[in-house]
């Protein structure tokens, strides 16, 4: 193998050309990426970057010298916009051929959006740097949030506004923020967390339409009729894929590029982080994860496979790892949470503030989540089966 | 082997501790991590790489 080309030049990326370089992958390296900036890490963007906590550059995630070790030849600012599996080659802004012997798929996801009101000036999404020096501009002028959609992001989000002093509404269709990612028990606390912030948290509503006044956002409409006056409006309703490159490959696409239990989605192409879907052997079933851990993991794994293909790949089957913080809260997620679990406070107490508590489905841990509590939380990772029945 | 720890950029993982229980620890009231010995032995090296590599904040340099 001579040539290998990893499009995505992010934290599965990055981790993925470490990882060919520790291996001992000696040919030529092209990473691409459709960004202009020198690849940064994504956690500290909704928290410290947004409220200004760290300069923007601390969340680089290489030196200029590490990049360099890793004879890396960063192709920034340029779209993978084509990829022609039995050439092995790929297009660059629809003109430029590469030819590669090993591809590595990372880029990532885009951010959904809603079907209205990205037209009007002051409506956000969060997934870039420069996404977020942007919001942060406006966020500066002290104005009225909104913040549509309760998940990670959303909460994070509201959280981080809340946190500068912000007049700020959160706004899901769910019965509680996270509802989907760790069930409403633990949700229901999440949602008092914000309230006894000062965050007007509106549960079980859905955004039916936004106002405008002279091309600014004005109001965000709610299908009870209600009005949020609103100067900044971040729509944080989850994101896809970012395969629309892939459409015409052949290679197979669902929910994210469709790999092999070894992240093997074509000879010789492999994917890896928030873009990959595979069957987790140990879960029986596909999967994706959007974690920050796993498009590390993933990308090693991924990384290695490439050039043990094909007798040595071994399989992927990580035990999803994923954490959130909002005002003071810590919650970290070893395995799954199902909101359909029966979950139990093995730890700590509700009360303080500081527990652990495992999540079962059928008789079986499937998932262990600490409020505040990393080191007990650590504790329990033992606890989850390998076989969350999914 | 030295090791370096950005405590700033610490997010609390315990991926560290997974990987090299020997050599990182967390507080209990953050989940900081914890650096029981800067200058482990050798032989611990692979071991502490991949903690490092799986740090999610990058907040472990090893130098060797
Ligand atoms: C604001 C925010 C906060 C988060 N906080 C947490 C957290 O607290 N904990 C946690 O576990 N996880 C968190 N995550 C998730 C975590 O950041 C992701 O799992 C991780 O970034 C995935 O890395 P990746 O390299 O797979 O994809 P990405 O980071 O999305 O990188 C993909 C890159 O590929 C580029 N790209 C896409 N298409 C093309 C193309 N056609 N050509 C060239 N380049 C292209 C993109 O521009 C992007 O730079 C957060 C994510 C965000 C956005
Ligand atoms: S793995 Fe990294 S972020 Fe996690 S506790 Fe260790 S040093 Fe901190």
């Amino acid at each position: 193998m001579d040539h290998i080309v990893v499009v995505g030049a992010s934290a599965a990326g990055l981790t993925a050309a470490d990882t060919l370089r520790r291996e001992g992958f000696t040919g030529t390296l092209t990473m691409v990426g459709d960004e202009l900036r020198p690849p940064y890490d994504r956690p500290p963007l909704s928290k410290q970057v947004l409220a200004g906590e760290w300069e923007p550059h601390k969340a680089t995630l290489r030196q200029e010298s590490d990049v360099q070790r890793l004879r890396l030849q960063m192709v920034l600012g340029h779209r993978a916009t084509e990829v022609d599996p039995a050439a092995r080659a790929i297009t660059l802004d629809g003109r430029e051929r590469i030819g590669y012997d090993g591809l590595i798929v990372a880029t990532g996801l885009r951010p959904r959006h809603l079907p209205f009101g990205h037209d009007l000036a002051g409506v956000h999404v969060l997934r870039t740097l420069d996404d977020t020096l942007t919001l942060r501009a406006e966020l500066l002028g002290g104005p009225r949030v909104v913040v549509i959609g309760a998940g990670f992001l959303g909460s994070e989000i509201a959280a981080t506004a809340r946190g500068l002093g912000l007049d700020v509404t959160l706004v899901d269709v769910e019965t509680t923020p996270l509802a989907r990612q760790i069930g409403s028990d633990v949700g229901e606390l999440v949602a008092r967390t914000h309230r006894d912030h000062g965050v007007d948290v509106r549960m079980r509503r859905h955004v039916t339409g936004m106002t405008g006044q002279n091309g600014r956002v004005a109001a965000v409409v709610l299908d009870d009729g209600s009005r949020l006056a609103a100067d900044v409006v971040v729509v944080a309703i989850g994101s896809v894929p970012a395969t629309d490159w892939l459409t015409d490959s052949g290679i197979p696409l669902g929910d994210g590029v469709l790999c092999d239990p070894t992240c093997k989605a074509a000879p010789g192409v492999y994917a890896a982080g928030d873009v990959a879907n595979w069957p987790h052997p140990l879960v029986g079933g596909r999967i994706r994860l959007e974690q920050r851990t796993n498009a590390t993991l993933q990308a090693v794994t991924a990384a290695k496979n490439l050039l043990s293909d094909p007798d040595g790949a071994l399989p992927y089957a990580p035990m999803p790892f994923g954490w959130t913080d909002q005002y003071d809260t810590k919650i970290q997620i070893h395995g799954w949470c199902p909101p359909d679990a029966h979950v139990e406070v093995v730890d700590g107490d509700v009360r303080s503030r500081t527990f652990v508590a495992l999540y079962r489905t059928g008789g079986r841990v499937v998932g262990a989540l600490g409020w505040n509590s990393p080191r007990a939380l650590l504790r329990y990772r033992g606890h989850i089966a390998q076989h969350p029945g999914a | 082997m030295k090791i370096t720890i950005d405590e700033d950029k610490c997010v609390g993982a315990g991926q560290c501790v997974l990987a090299a229980a020997e050599v990182f620890d967390q507080r209990d009231e953050d989940g900081v991590v914890v650096l029981l010995d800067s200058a482990p032995p050798q032989e611990l090296l692979a071991d502490v790489e991949d903690a490092a590599a799986r740090c999610p904040a990058l907040a472990i340099e090893v130098e060797k």
